[in-house]
């Protein structure tokens, strides 16, 4: 017998990833939809009676008539108008019970398919928080379906949904009925929830007061600023003690393989290729999930869509809206699920900017570039009372990208996105307290993802580049990099990143970085491991090697490059894969690249006017 | 008077919509939201900073943001 599915249906914020989250576990599958850029997430489930279904997640959705790439893919699955992906046997529509008129405008919607449905009266303590008592039986009157009451986020009611899910039925399709208009379906919607809300207190509602605080047009900017600063300063000091963790770990291992393999090209592929190169990505891990963490909370409390709506103004002002916020701010992350989160923005115009721009804010992969030269370059010592030089430099970067992407905004609304002024229509979601294991779910899975791309794409990078590092091996007196490969691309394109005080070193690390930034790290450990003599002087600190070798313009110039430049053979394919063609990622490389050399440029010539060369 | 000039707070109803002024999918994403004639509606809060955009919507038991502009479009009686 085949696997039966299941779906999850309803509006946005009706709670359906908590609920998702709870009937599934952590045992989840993500992936696109085939042909389309949205995700599907699916997970097994386990019925009462021990059969195991499939239930996906579909996209949050306000009806049948969509308005956006993931609207139209819920519409297709549960007509069964999808290609390639099977109409699911049982609809689990997900209402939430501190909202029920809203949601049962939908729910009509798809209880009116006549399939087997089951509704699950979701959030019913914020219900409660509301002063909201809702009868189910009730609602089941009034719609037709069972109906069983849930809190995801407790995991109350889900051994009752799933006994729903599986003696699910089907039902007469209302197909004589005829297809009834919004107007109908609000005023139905109106009177089952009349009849459903059994009492209604005029209790003072919470998320109104933190409105109140959140949204205060003085307060609310000068509150997410501060939670913007706790969230930096989180990822720059939390991380450490598990970073150096890592560091020592990796440092245990090559000494292992040190001790314990005989020498040879298979030794020094893992020590200087492999534990160096994948080493010193892996090590920002705990950056990149603390980032993520502050990111997926203020999403799951609500608090993210207050933040769009106080930015509005300011995106407004470069040709955007506040929904570009969100894509922005993950971008800070990785530009990768920014890019794809422009998704809920319906503007086409204002999409194509947004993931135009995201490449500019700071991602994580750019840390360890930056880290590294900071490290090495500036010197840790307090400024103007007690503010360290090394944090405001690291500071100095991230607004300097910041403000390169509005300006950027600003010049592509006026000339090749040029359009109607965007609009900025949103939901605010009802505040909730946002639960730990759904977090930890979901960091898992943006880690997997970190850790898979360290596995794959940088380990093969760093192999690859070691090979061509290692080979032809060099003769007695001879430098190894001078002879090998890698060695001789990289005299070619040092002639183009000389003007701009680009060793030779630097124009080979930048070869395997059109890859993935952070490889830029491991490549420069690479290349200086490998043309070191002995193991004492491999094992010196890379930093320390970058300082013998490179001057303080250099450095600044490497920083003020790694602003600009696209170096991520992932953010381009996700460009792509976003706007169906290879024109606007073509685009993207281009002028980021042109604005990276100019930057780079500026950067190293008014150092040296300094004299810092 | 149109939406955009409703003083916070103050209850009003939905007495006529100018769709034509608005982007279609904007004008469906409102419809979807329960913006439409006859809605009670009030605005709770309105830019920062002292701006006036965007605007916080309470319709329903939802608060929905929106820009002066799609305001601009909405005829209220104050109720």
């Amino acid at each position: 017998m085949t696997q039966r599915r299941a779906a999850l249906v309803g509006n946005p914020n009706a709670g359906k990833s908590a609920l998702f989250n709870a009937l599934t576990g952590a045992r989840q599958k993500i992936a696109n939809y085939p042909g389309v850029t949205v995700e599907r997430k699916a997970g097994r489930m386990t019925l009462p009676g021990g059969e195991v279904i499939e239930l996906t997640d579909l996209p949050g959705s306000y009806g049948l008539n969509a308005t956006s790439p993931d609207e139209e893919v819920t519409r297709k699955v549960i007509l069964g108008e999808f290609e390639g992906e099977p109409m699911p046997e049982v609809l689990v529509v997900v209402l939430d019970a501190s909202n029920l008129e809203q949601h049962l405008v939908f729910a009509q919607e798809v209880i009116a398919l006549g399939r087997p449905t089951v509704a699950a009266l979701n959030m019913m303590d914020l219900a409660e928080r509301d002063g909201l008592v809702v009868d189910p039986l009730a609602l089941q009157e009034g719609l037709g379906v069972p109906v069983i009451a849930t809190v995801a986020v407790r995991r109350r009611g889900l051994t009752e949904l799933a006994q729903a899910i599986a003696v699910a039925e089907d039902r007469p399709a209302e197909h004589h009925r005829p297809h009834t208009t919004l107007t109908e379906r609000r005023v139905t919607a109106h009177a089952i929830a009349e009849a459903a809300i059994v009492s209604e207190s005029s209790r003072h509602r919470l998320h109104a007061k933190l409105d109140k605080l959140f949204l205060h047009p003085w307060l609310g900017p000068l509150i997410l600023i501060g939670l913007l600063f706790v969230m930096f300063q989180a990822v720059f000091s939390w991380a450490t003690p598990f970073a150096d963790g890592i560091e020592a770990g990796i440092a245990w291992l090559s000494e292992q393989a040190v001790q314990n393999l005989p020498g040879g090209v298979i030794r020094d592929l893992i020590t200087e290729g492999i534990l160096a190169g994948v080493g010193q990505v892996v090590v920002f891990l705990p950056q990149i999930l603390i980032l993520f963490f502050f990111i997926l909370a203020m999403e799951a409390s609500g608090y993210m869509a207050r933040a769009a709506f106080l930015m509005d103004r300011l995106m407004a002002g470069v040709g955007l809206s506040g929904r570009s916020f969100i894509p922005l701010l993950s971008s800070f992350a990785c530009a990768i699920p920014g890019i794809m989160a422009t998704r809920s923005i319906t503007d086409p115009k204002d999409r194509l900017t947004t993931i135009l721009v995201a490449p500019l804010m700071t991602c994580s992969a750019r840390l360890p570039v930056y880290a590294m030269i900071i490290a090495a370059f500036i010197p840790n010592m307090k400024v103007m009372g007690g503010i360290g030089l090394q944090g405001l430099v690291l500071l100095g970067l991230y607004l300097f990208g910041i403000v390169a992407a509005m300006v950027v905004a600003l010049v592509l609304r006026r000339s090749v996105t040029k359009g109607a002024a965007s609009g900025f229509i949103m939901e605010l979601p009802k505040y909730q307290m946002p639960r730990l294991g759904d977090l930890l779910i979901a960091l898992w899975q943006r880690a997997w993802i970190f850790l898979r791309r360290a596995g794959t794409i940088i380990f093969m990078v760093t192999v690859v580049l070691w090979l061509l590092l290692s080979f032809p091996r060099a003769e007695p007196g001879q430098n190894q990099i001078d002879a090998s490969i890698a060695g001789r691309l990289a005299n070619g394109l040092a002639v183009v990143v000389e003007p701009i005080g680009f060793n030779r070193d630097i124009a080979l690390s930048l070869i395997p970085a059109m890859a993935a930034r952070e490889v830029a790290v491991s490549a420069l450990a690479t290349s200086y491991a490998v043309g070191a003599g002995d193991e004492e002087q491999q094992a010196q600190q890379l930093g320390e090697r970058l300082r013998g070798k490179w001057s303080l313009a250099t450095a600044l110039a490497f920083l003020a490059w790694f602003v600009f430049a696209p170096q991520c053979m992932s953010t381009i394919a996700v460009t792509r894969r976003e706007t169906n063609g290879w024109k606007w990622p073509t685009f993207m490389l281009v002028y980021l690249f042109g604005l990276a050399y100019l930057f780079a440029g500026l950067t190293y010539w008014t150092a040296v006017w300094f004299g810092l060369g | 008077m149109t939406l955009d000039l409703l003083p916070l707070g103050q209850r009003a109803r939905i007495v006529a919509v100018d769709w034509s002024r608005l982007v279609e999918e904007e004008a469906i994403r409102l419809q979807a939201l329960g913006v439409d004639l006859g809605a009670t509606v009030s605005l709770s809060h309105r830019g920062i900073f002292g701006g006036r955009d965007p605007l916080a919507l309470a319709i329903g038991r939802m608060t929905v943001a929106l820009r002066r502009a799609h305001a601009r479009a909405i005829e209220v009686e104050t109720l």
